[in-house]
């Protein structure tokens, strides 16, 4: 193990009880936290002073393994406890990691209104098609036609961009990345960190388990090599014909937007407040 | 100190006292969702809470209310949320979270006619079983009822102080009638009100286990932030707050919770007594209602009756002893609710069947009027 990733590993996971962890392996959650630790750890931010919020699936279980202040909440709700969270002390950095059934199934009106109110978190969304802890039922990013235990026909309904979503419900910084393109989503985690206001990176997963051995894609080497091949940046979707666009999806940053964030505003609240009474 | 300057005299609706008593507790944030007969409670938090270098916010819906509640606090801060029926119903989910993670908060239930969009703007007492089981699982849980405008103020205190002590969600059921009677009351200025805080550790933080019991059964509480690194879960965790599943760690912490509410059960019943030390027939009654008992009883006593008054205002856990002591000296107890029958039902339990038990139940969107309760108490 290079001497890098036994230091970070060293610095950042519990060591106290939390191994062997719940996932199945090649699972794409324990990417994202690789990648989530490498970010904080560029970014410099103190153990003390970051708060990881989740939801419940097999994303949910993330931030039990990390050295922080970790908060796993209920099914879609983890964005209404970061609110009160970073409302209550905005010194301290709020993330929240969330599965996609989680963020945009039960949990979709918290997050189109965390996005519209532009409070200053960051929502990490693991996408990997599927409801992956309840065995494999069909979530809203499931692609149209795919097989899951609750579509075994074929599914009818049409898939939700969540980054589309984000954009369009107002978040400050909308990004998408994969498992696959790990320096890229290194660097994406650390921007959608440093933004005032709030900011999502949706990370295309693999779950091979529930979501890739209905799909004709059983292991996590297979999947990786779909999203090798199916992610496109954003310089590149200009030079590809629309028609062969339509199973790919894009990546990189989406959305940069500059806007005042509720902290500040909410500032400028109190002080008018106080100079009123 | 002059005592004048200690106390100010204010006419005040019962949304605007639980604000008052709030604030004076202690509260620094607020979330909620808009709805009859609870929303003066938001509007006046909204006004208020930024002044004092509080927070307010209004979230998109009660599931997202308690959520940020439950957050805040976690971060150190006094919360509150406040609804009716139709929100409270969508906080169970997150009320089971606050119990299962013992964090401190205050709910506000003001109860109107249900079930669903039932009767929006009349009184009524149909929650007070749901506030007890509402959320699901074996749980203990304190609930309070306010009967007017000065309880509004003195047991939202005392709520909040019972949920810092005791790491607990309390819920305070009003109803439509005390949320907006006016009545002039005394408020105690912030200096006379006695405030609890949250026992936070003292140990070092490598030594902090967050969920480690002790004889309260009440485990320090660090806030998210202040050096005290944890992990907070609405599974059933062991000490160090990590998922268990093993039946010794599971049976312990679902027994410590509890035991720290037996453990301080004489501190959490609050009763007041009207009229009782020579009793031969009580009413025992809750809320807007026990103001119509306490009326009827004061008549029946000019008639030579000897009734007396027991109002409950902890309704969960249970105030047994209260309720017994009622029982064993009095021939005749008569519950009269704005239900068919909530709390006489928990009454009827601890009857050892000695005493007659008479309900008077009403379910028509009407309060329960004095002189309904005077003539069934001279029938008697
Ligand atoms: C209110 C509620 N409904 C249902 C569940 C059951 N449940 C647990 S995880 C989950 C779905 C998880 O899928 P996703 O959010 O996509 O996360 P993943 O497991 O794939 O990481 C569901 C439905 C629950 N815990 N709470
Ligand atoms: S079920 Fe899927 S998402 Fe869950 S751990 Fe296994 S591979 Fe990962």
């Amino acid at each position: 193990m290079p001497q890098e990733m036994t230091e970070l590993r060293d610095k950042y996971l519990r060591h106290d009880k939390k191994f062997p962890h719940v996932w199945c392996p090649g699972c794409g959650n324990g990417i994202v936290l690789g990648s989530l630790i490498r970010a904080v750890d560029t970014l410099g931010i103190e153990k003390d002073d970051l708060v990881l919020a989740s939801g419940i699936g097999c994303s949910g279980r993330l931030p039990t393994y990390v050295d922080f202040n970790t908060l796993h909440t209920t099914h879609g709700r983890a964005l209404t406890f970061a609110t009160g969270i970073k409302l209550a002390k905005p010194t301290l950095t709020v993330m929240a990691v969330m599965g996609d059934g989680d963020a945009t199934a039960i949990g979709g009106n918290h997050f189109i209104h965390a996005a519209r109110r532009n409070l200053d978190l960051t929502a990490i969304i693991i996408n990997n098609q599927i409801y992956g802890m309840t065995g494999g039922q069909h979530s809203p990013t499931t692609p149209y036609g795919c097989k899951a235990t609750t579509s075994s026909y074929g599914h009818i309904e049409h898939a939700f961009s969540i980054a589309d979503l984000a954009a369009t419900a107002g978040a400050a910084y909308v990004a998408r990345g994969t498992v696959y393109h790990t320096t890229m989503l290194d660097k994406l985690i650390v921007q959608a960190v440093q933004k005032p206001g709030f900011s999502v990176v949706e990370i295309m997963s693999n779950c091979h388990i529930q979501f890739g051995r209905r799909n004709e894609m059983p292991d996590p080497v297979t999947m990786m090599n779909w999203f090798k091949e199916h992610a496109v940046r954003p310089d590149q979707a200009d030079n590809i014909a629309p028609d062969s666009l339509d199973d790919k999806f894009t990546i990189g940053v989406l959305a940069d937007v500059e806007k005042p964030n509720y902290i500040e505003e909410y500032q400028h609240i109190r002080d008018r407040a106080k100079g009123d009474s | 100190m002059a005592s004048n300057r200690k106390k100010k005299t204010v006419l005040l609706q019962g949304n605007e006292a639980i604000v008052e008593g709030a604030l004076a507790a202690g509260c620094r944030f607020f979330a909620g969702y808009p709805i009859t007969p609870a929303s003066e409670i938001n509007e006046l938090m909204s006004a208020k809470l930024p002044g004092l270098g509080g927070t307010f916010i209004q979230m998109e819906d009660e599931i997202a209310s308690l959520g940020a509640v439950i957050g805040a606090s976690l971060a150190g801060v006094k919360s509150l949320t406040a609804t009716s029926g139709p929100g409270f119903s969508l906080m169970q989910e997150n009320l089971g979270y606050a119990c299962i993670a013992e964090v401190p908060c205050v709910i506000v239930n003001v109860m109107r006619g249900g079930p669903s969009t039932g009767l929006p703007t009349s009184p009524a007492q149909g929650d007070v079983l749901q506030a007890r089981w509402g959320t699901h699982g074996d749980h203990p849980i304190v609930v309070m009822a306010v009967s007017s405008v000065s309880d509004c103020f003195s047991v939202t205190v005392n709520a909040f102080n019972i949920s810092e002590k005791y790491r607990v969600p309390v819920i305070i059921l009003s109803d439509e009638v005390v949320a907006h009677t006016r009545e002039t009351i005394t408020l105690s200025t912030p200096e006379t009100v006695e405030v609890v805080d949250r026992i936070t550790p003292n140990v070092p933080p490598e030594w902090y286990l967050p969920y480690e019991d002790n004889s309260r059964g009440v485990p320090p509480m660090a806030a998210m932030g202040d050096g005290y690194r944890h992990h907070v879960t609405g599974l059933i965790h062991d000490a160090h707050g990590y998922p268990t599943q093993r039946p010794k760690e599971v049976e312990a912490f679902t027994r410590r919770q509890f035991r720290k509410i037996t453990n301080g059960f004489y501190e959490i019943q609050q009763v007041k007594k009207f009229h009782m030390d020579d009793a031969e027939i009580a009413v025992i009654a809750y809320g807007a209602v026990s103001r119509s008992a306490h009326r009827a009883v004061v008549r029946a006593r000019e008639q030579g009756i000897k009734a007396g008054l027991l109002q409950l205002i902890t309704l969960f856990p249970f105030p047994k002893t209260a309720v017994v002591s009622a029982l064993r000296q009095c021939n005749t107890v008569m519950i009269p609710e704005m239900n068919m029958g909530q709390i006489s039902r928990e009454i009827k339990r601890v009857n050892q069947e000695k005493t007659k038990i008479i309900k008077h139940n009403r379910i028509d969107g009407q309060f329960i009027t004095p002189d309904e309760i005077y003539d069934k108490l001279l029938r008697e």
